[in-house]
């Protein structure tokens, strides 16, 4: 695969590069379609390019535009071609592309490195590989090549996947509503009605929970992957709890968007894994889960203590902790024992309403 | 660190932060914001990455502590403790108010 005319991001040992990209950014001219449209070309679309983008939607993998382009235009003729739906945030206008990426991923709350951008022209390449080294590169002639790069390979497909890009137009028009919102921010979170789900993992939880290891990086406490079987194996036993969380509002569902993995002792609960998706930090959410399991160890007689790793990317999860009234009690390097301050008081999210279900044995 | 801003600017510009974080309240600088209501985690790292820039300093992990950030006083006093490369002071005190 180290052909010269293909083109990559940074090398990124193997075991990283596996399902790494979750949007794929998308050039329009002699890209997407067959000529310049400002030009005057048809611009007929390249089927086996619109087979690629169908493809790894449906595998869950995102798609956006940074085209250097007349916006009206080119969305006109996507509009003709169909393709509107496929494509969240797209970027059409003058500015350099490495700048319509960043706008692209923060749109979508994911990092530079979880994206690929597909141009033919070697400048834009070239501009974007200099300003967000990141960026997984692709000369749209080794697009068939490309796809069976591991970045382009979920480790595995759910049906929160298959619906990813759905749940992510929903986003966008959460967004909008936000952005017309008149009140405070608390006004607009109360006026969407949301809904926190906690629940005991059951098996059809699991391959989710495992995505959500793998694809959560920001709001994750130790960055550790767990597999399938080892999570059922975990949700069955007496001595550790597996929580789920999922969330709806007004405008839909979020999907199952948290995790808890924690292992329970007499006099203090050791919660091995906190973690929530990207989709939901901005719902001010981050802390719903884990005051619940502080109040469940509560109940139960035990404080509550956290592993948490220093990932480099999860300074935010490390600021949750802080800020929920956590303190370090244990170090070793990076890795961190956190106990909470039983005397703190344990306020509740006014705007979120909490189900949970019964404290009880899963089954198995 | 920046050495460019005056404790007084930095008072200044914490505690317009706050008062745009809380545009129906009066707060005293010595008033537990906290007290005031649920914390969520996106104010949590809004207000660390706020001060991190007002600061030009990255806050170490051993002061990110809640009681560091509980009023302007307190987030004063950690800039100042940063400045100085000194060790965790004791607290200014907070004002529990309704």
């Amino acid at each position: 695969m180290t052909t010269d005319s293909a083109v990559r991001g940074p090398e990124v040992p193997d075991a990283h590069r596996r399902g790494r990209v979750k949007c794929v950014v998308w050039d329009l001219d002699n890209t997407l379609w067959n000529g310049v449209l400002l030009e005057g070309d048809a611009c007929d679309v390249r089927p086996e390019v619109v087979e690629v983008i169908r493809h790894l939607d449906s595998v869950g993998i995102l798609h956006s535009i940074a085209s250097k382009n007349d916006r009206a235009a080119a969305w006109q003729r996507l509009t003709e071609l169909g393709l509107t739906d496929l494509f969240l945030h797209p970027e059409i206008g003058w500015q350099p592309k490495s700048e319509s990426i960043q706008r692209i991923a923060a749109s979508l709350n994911i990092g530079l490195d979880a994206i690929a951008f597909v141009d033919d022209q070697p400048f834009e390449l070239a501009e974007v590989a200099y300003a967000v080294p990141e960026v997984l590169r692709v000369d749209v002639v080794d697009l068939a090549d490309a796809i069976r790069w591991p970045e382009f390979e979920p480790r595995f497909v759910t049906e929160e996947s298959r619906n990813r890009r759905e749940m992510y137009r929903t986003q966008s028009v959460r967004a909008e509503a936000e952005r017309e919102f008149a009140g405070t921010n608390e006004d607009f979170l109360r006026s969407l009605d949301m809904v926190f789900t906690i629940v005991h993992a059951e098996r059809e939880h699991l391959q989710r929970a495992e995505e959500l290891t793998l694809r959560t990086n920001q709001l994750n406490s130790t960055g550790r992957t767990y597999s399938y079987d080892e999570l059922d194996a975990i949700r069955v036993r007496d001595d550790h709890l597996l929580l789920v969380a999922s969330l709806t509002d007004t405008f839909g569902s979020y999907g199952t968007i948290g995790l808890a993995l924690v292992e329970k002792g007499d006099l203090h609960w050791d919660l091995r894994l906190l973690l929530m998706s990207c989709r939901v930090v901005s719902r001010g959410v981050g802390m719903v889960l884990l005051n619940h399991v502080t109040r469940l160890a509560r109940d139960d007689g035990a404080t509550l203590r956290a592993d948490f790793v220093e990932t480099g990317r999860n300074r935010m999860m490390q600021v949750t902790y802080a800020f929920a009234g956590f303190r370090e009690i244990a170090r070793d390097g990076d890795r961190v024992v956190l106990e909470r301050d039983a005397d703190l008081e344990l306020p509740e999210a006014s705007y979120v309403r909490l189900v949970t279900d019964p404290i009880r044995t899963a089954t198995p | 660190m920046s050495s460019e801003l005056t404790l007084t600017e930095i008072r200044t510009q914490v505690r317009e932060f706050i008062a745009g974080r809380y545009p129906q309240q009066e707060i005293a600088d010595h008033d537990d914001i906290f007290a005031l209501g649920y914390v969520n985690s996106l104010f949590a790292m809004e207000l660390v990455v706020f001060l991190e820039k007002v600061f030009g300093a990255t806050i170490p992990n051993q002061e990110l502590q809640i009681d560091n950030f509980r009023s302007v006083d307190r987030m004063v006093s950690l800039f100042e403790r940063m400045r100085s490369g000194g060790s965790p002071a004791e607290a200014a005190p907070v004002a529990v108010s309704g």
